[in-house]
């Protein structure tokens, strides 16, 4: 099975939901109206593309007075090329091009770090990587076991603390140690899930940063923020607090296997230009796909264009 | 980033400036602008959809209120729409009867059920006296159970769990452990589970079935978008969800979820998580919520704005609607004035045919005159023409003003409610409504002049009592017992001792200049708002 059909089927849900919205919404030879518009504007919505869809709904309305929109088809592929290009093609598979190379798992709380973590642990072992997680999440009751049975279960490495509410800067200073002691190909530091709203705590994270530049000139050498794919348009101001703090350089969208499609991030892209490298299409610590922008608007579309004549214009 | 529903309400109202009427038309551009908020705010659309058509009616429905601004009038019914979807405010967890009561928590992954749980568990405990159990049912993310009993080693709160057995059998054991050890409170903490993953779902439903919980709750982050809907349908389809919590409400998240949530489940969102802390839970407050939908304090502050014009505006109305129609403490003052006008009360109950042995029967003291008027000039014009706010507080400050007990203010009031509720009978007989009503217009606006003679208008009172002849009977008992004490003059005498008079009531008092017009107007708002809830 390809990357795309696996994708595709992840987002199957989703799909089914917006695509048969948008084939509900031409049913019965509908012409395109006002009326149209408007209710293919609130199915955009439900993807959280946020603003982003009044925009093209009124791209749309504006092609549509000019007579450049003969149906569905037409529409569909209209929103299929200016969604791809709202998305940064930069993103996807990442190849650590550095011996150690670091990467600092930045997020809220609850978005899905710690699984995204082991998850891209497992991806770098099977690409042949030597991987160490650093467990540098010391405020949450149990986090650094839950990372430690990640890495026993993938067979990785891991430096963590003994205690609660050990400094996280120091940790992911001993993991850089430890992995250029150890020949290491690449280090991931999980962090502590932290609000952007807190100031404090976006502090201590860009400490953690600045400490391991220190032992590592050049590193992190990436910063990725993980986005539960069920949040709204508030990702869009997580990512531009984390950014300001610690200069992410990509996302990791989370939880894409239930019905939320993530559609946060096109307004993500808008604002601040973070391609999306990977996401979380399930539990399993296989389940975490290379980012594919067409495949993923292919999905949020629906891939069959234009198996359904349009009557109507 | 977004555009704040302020300035775009402003804009779309720009050029209804002066006007009128808010108008099927010139709404439409505003509920443009609402839309728009409500789904920047992460409000489902459909929800959206539904409450701007709320808004509308409510909208057109209202009467212009002069001075209000109509961008302002809108926002507050935008706001009030909004406060009415999420409430009720006092949203309440339903304790067992018998055994203990039991809590399920349920959500989403990383939604902040384990964490809510032990916020849950040392509330509970602090503000209701439990003695909370927390089970860990979490058997599916690595060290969730190793999270709990840390947690709980914390609180100092026991935590209950069974290796190697399925959740519902963790949590049916738990309930069993709770009973038999006295615990009057379970919080099972499941599993993280998404909406359409069926196998969980199910074993969410079943740990519902063998536990027969007194309480499902959704646990939901603030910062979700669209999809809350979706999850929470599925949730309330497979569990009888009985309230949702929202987490990460210290965030800035705007929380549209939570409009979505309770339109969909109808279940009252009964906390918010507001930090990393343990005691980081606060009771949910619709107005705020309202607020922070609506964009942030800047709107707050201009609904607050209309709010309190808006206010202002309706309560003086019904202010003196109640006031105009209703017998108050003003009016019985007047009325003892109006007697005493005629002279020492002796003399006047002497003068009455056939009072005369009576007269010397009743102890009608001139200082108990004295000292009864002291008790309603004590009281502020509003608590007379409000009698209903006289609380225990305000009573014991009556009293230290008149210099005398409390129990003399509440004689004066237990009598003041048998001469009112007389005042309802003639209401019904049709001479009610005008009772003493320019007294209390006068006192209303402060202005009459203390002492001032009847001009030959008026008199509505005593002209009335006279001709009512016998139907009152009871009411003068009550007029009378008012005055002395027992017995009181039979009502046809006392009425045709008054029946001529043309006196009418001076209204005036004491104190009512004092009384500071504004604050006897921000007061009635309280009292209508506690109506709407």
């Amino acid at each position: 099975m390809g990357l795309l059909d696996r994708l595709k089927q992840r987002l199957s849900k989703t799909r089914e939901k917006l695509s048969d919205g948008l084939s509900a919404l031409f049913r019965g030879g509908r012409p395109i109206d006002d009326q149209l518009l408007g209710e293919l504007e609130e199915l955009l919505y439900t993807a959280d593309l946020g603003p982003i869809a009044t925009e093209l709904v009124e791209d749309l309305a504006r092609m549509h007075k000019r007579g450049e929109l003969k149906g569905e088809d037409d529409v569909r592929e209209h929103l299929r090329s200016t969604l791809l290009a709202r998305l940064d093609q930069a993103g996807g598979e990442y190849d650590p091009p550095a011996d150690p190379t670091v990467i600092l798992i930045v997020g809220v709380n609850g978005s899905g770090k710690t699984t995204s973590i082991a998850k891209l642990a497992h991806r770098f072992q099977n690409q042949g990587k030597s991987v160490l997680l650093a467990a540098g999440d010391t405020f949450r009751a149990a986090a650094a076991d839950q990372l430690e049975i990640w890495a026993q279960r993938n067979g990785a490495q891991i430096v963590r603390a003994h205690k609660d509410g050990a400094d996280p800067a120091s940790i992911a200073f001993d993991a850089v140690d430890a992995a250029l002691a150890r020949g290491t190909d690449v280090v991931i530091v999980d962090t502590a899930g932290r609000l952007h709203t807190q100031k404090n705590l976006m502090d201590e994270l860009n400490k953690v940063r600045r400490v391991i530049e220190k032992r590592l000139p050049g590193a992190p050498h990436e910063t990725w923020l993980v986005l539960d794919a069920t949040n709204g348009q508030n990702a869009i101001q997580q990512a531009r607090e984390f950014t300001a703090a610690v200069e992410v350089t990509g996302l990791v969208l989370a939880k894409l296997d239930g019905t939320a499609r993530g559609g946060a991030v096109f307004g993500i892209k808008d604002a601040l230009n973070l391609p999306v490298r990977y996401i979380g299409t399930g539990e399993s610590l296989e389940l975490l796909e290379a980012f594919d922008p067409e495949a993923y608007v292919d999905a949020l579309l629906g891939k069959h264009l234009g198996t359904r004549t349009s009557q109507g214009a | 980033m977004f555009e704040s529903l302020t300035q775009r309400l402003n804009e779309s109202f720009s050029f209804l400036r002066g006007r009128k009427e808010l108008t099927e038309e010139n709404v439409e551009e505003g509920l443009r602008a609402v839309r728009q908020a409500l789904l920047e705010a992460d409000v489902h659309f459909q929800v959206a959809r539904d409450l701007t058509a709320r808004v509308k009616e409510r909208a057109l429905g209202a009467e212009r209120l002069a001075g209000v601004d109509p961008s302002q009038q809108f926002a507050h019914a935008f706001h009030q729409e909004l406060v009415e979807l999420m409430g009720p405010e006092d949203a309440r967890l339903s304790f067992a009867k018998t055994g203990p009561t039991v809590l399920l928590m349920a959500g989403l992954q990383g939604a902040g059920k384990t964490t809510t749980c032990a916020k849950l568990a040392k509330r509970l405990r602090d503000k209701h006296q439990k003695r909370p159990l927390l089970v860990a049912a979490d058997v599916k993310r690595p060290a969730a159970v190793e999270q709990l009993r840390v947690l709980g080693r914390q609180l100092g709160v026991e935590v209950f769990h069974v290796e190697g057995v399925t959740p519902p059998e963790v949590c049916k054991q738990g309930v069993a452990y709770a009973k038999a050890k006295g615990f009057d409170l379970v919080i099972l903490d499941t599993a993280g589970r998404l909406h359409v993953d069926d196998e969980l779902m199910t074993e969410v439903a079943d740990i519902a079935k063998v536990t027969q919980p007194d309480d499902q709750i959704l646990v939901v982050d603030a910062m979700t978008g669209q999809d809350a809907v979706n999850s929470a349908k599925s949730f309330h389809q497979r569990l009888a969800l009985s309230g949702v919590i929202l987490t990460k409400m210290d965030g800035d998240a705007r929380g549209g979820a939570a409009v979505s949530l309770k339109a969909v489940t109808g279940c009252p969102i009964l906390f918010v998580g507001v930090g990393e802390k343990i005691d980081d839970l606060d009771a949910f407050h619709p107005e705020r919520m309202a607020g922070r939908i609506l964009g942030m304090g800047d709107v707050v502050s201009l609904v607050e704005q209309a709010q309190e014009q808006i206010s202002e505006k309706e309560a003086q109305a019904s202010y003196e609607k109640l006031v105009l129609g209703s017998f108050t403490l003003e009016d019985m003052l007047a009325q003892l004035r109006m007697m005493r006008k005629l002279g020492p009360m002796k003399k006047v109950l002497g003068m009455m045919p056939g009072m005369g042995e009576m007269a010397k029967n009743i102890d009608v003291d001139d200082k108990q005159m004295n000292r009864l008027e002291a008790i309603f000039t004590s009281m502020t014009p509003r608590e007379r023409l409000q009698p209903d706010v006289l609380d225990m507080s305000r009573r014991r400050r009556v009293a230290r003003g008149c210099g005398q007990d409390v129990g003399a203010v509440n004689e004066l009031l237990k009598r003041f409610k048998d001469m009112k509720k007389m005042m309802k009978q003639l209401g019904k007989l049709g001479l009610g409504a005008g009772l003493g009503s320019k007294a209390k217009k006068d006192t209303l606006r402060g202005m009459t002049d203390s002492g001032e003679l009847a001009s030959g208008e008026g008199g509505g009172l005593l002209g009335g009592l006279g001709s009512l002849g016998g139907a009152m009977k009871q009411g003068i008992g009550g007029l009378g017992s008012m005055l002395g004490g027992g017995g009181g003059p039979s009502p046809a005498e006392l009425a045709s001792m008054m029946g001529g008079g043309g006196a009418r009531p001076s209204g005036s008092s004491a104190t009512r200049k004092s009384g500071s017009k504004r604050k006897d107007k921000k007061k009635p708002k309280k009292s209508r708002k506690q109506k709407r809830k």
